[in-house]
């Protein structure tokens, strides 16, 4: 089980867990979208503790749900990044599309 | 520059076989005892090469892929991606960052910018219609310190 889904009136809460990279991502998008679709939600929080290795294609699944939360003004809150993802994420500049912490 | 050891392995372009090519590279670096964060940093350089065969090289249709591992002198990883697939027509357009050709599917266009910025050094071989080739060197360092 690789995402693990929470929701809370106006949040989305996505555990993400083990190695994100193309073979993984599609799965996450789908699990992520579903929740997305259904609440609209304010603020996405993905949950990135069990994560133990993510490459560029866990920055497109970053981007994609920016682009997704955009219309509404929704906002992404990225927590619990290990060292090496978050080298990753700021060479692709995240930090200006969410808040990681 | 000599070669102390080289491993070769070719396999399907299948996006399982990604985290098999991690496996595999963390596996042979092992010998040159590297730190968390060196590996790390390997790991993804090589997993961006071979999702780019994966995803642009073969597009859906099927080929192998090549992976080259090599210890040279001096504690030098050497890593050699080869796919026989469609080739990229400007190299340099292509490393530039967020620079990608396929947008729709969520690609960041970051792939070479990771391996540029993770690997010592980085070399793209390609012609079109016949496959390209990322080459990659990095010295290992071991210096614990920094994990
Ligand atoms: N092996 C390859 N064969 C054919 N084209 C390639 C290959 N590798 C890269 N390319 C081309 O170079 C572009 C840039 O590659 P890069 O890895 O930097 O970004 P991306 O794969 O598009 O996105 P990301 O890696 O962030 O998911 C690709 O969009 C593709 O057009
Ligand atoms: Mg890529």
């Amino acid at each position: 089980m690789p995402v693990i889904i929470d929701t809370e009136e106006n949040t989305v809460i996505a555990r993400l867990s083990g190695e994100i990279d193309h073979h993984t991502a599609k799965e996450l998008r789908t699990d992520i979208d579903l929740a997305i679709d259904r609440l609209k939600p304010a603020t996405l929080i993905l949950d990135f503790d069990g994560v133990t290795f993510m490459d560029s294609s866990g920055i497109g699944l970053v981007m994609g749900r920016y682009k997704m939360l955009k219309p509404w003004g929704g906002s992404i809150i990225i927590e619990n990044t290990g060292n090496q993802i978050k080298k990753v994420m700021r060479l692709a500049g995240l930090d200006r599309l969410a808040v990681i912490k | 520059m000599n070669i102390l050891n080289e491993v070769k392995m070719s396999f399907p372009c299948k996006s399982r076989n990604e985290a098999l090519a991690r496996t595999a590279v963390t596996a042979f670096s092992a010998q040159l005892d590297p730190s968390v964060n060196e590996i790390g940093e390997i790991k993804t350089a090589v997993s961006e090469a071979v999702t780019n065969c994966i995803v642009h090289a073969y597009r859906g249709r099927t080929g192998n892929i090549e992976l080259v591992m090599r210890i040279l002198d001096n504690n030098v990883l050497y890593i050699k991606v080869r796919d026989r697939g469609c080739g990229i027509p400007d190299i340099k357009q292509a490393m530039e960052p967020l620079y990608t050709s396929a947008p729709e599917e969520e690609r960041a266009g970051l792939g070479f910018a990771v391996m540029e910025s993770f690997m010592d050094k980085v070399t793209v071989r390609s012609k079109e219609g016949s496959g390209t080739s990322v080459t990659m060197t990095r010295k290992i360092l071991s210096d614990k310190a920094d994990t």
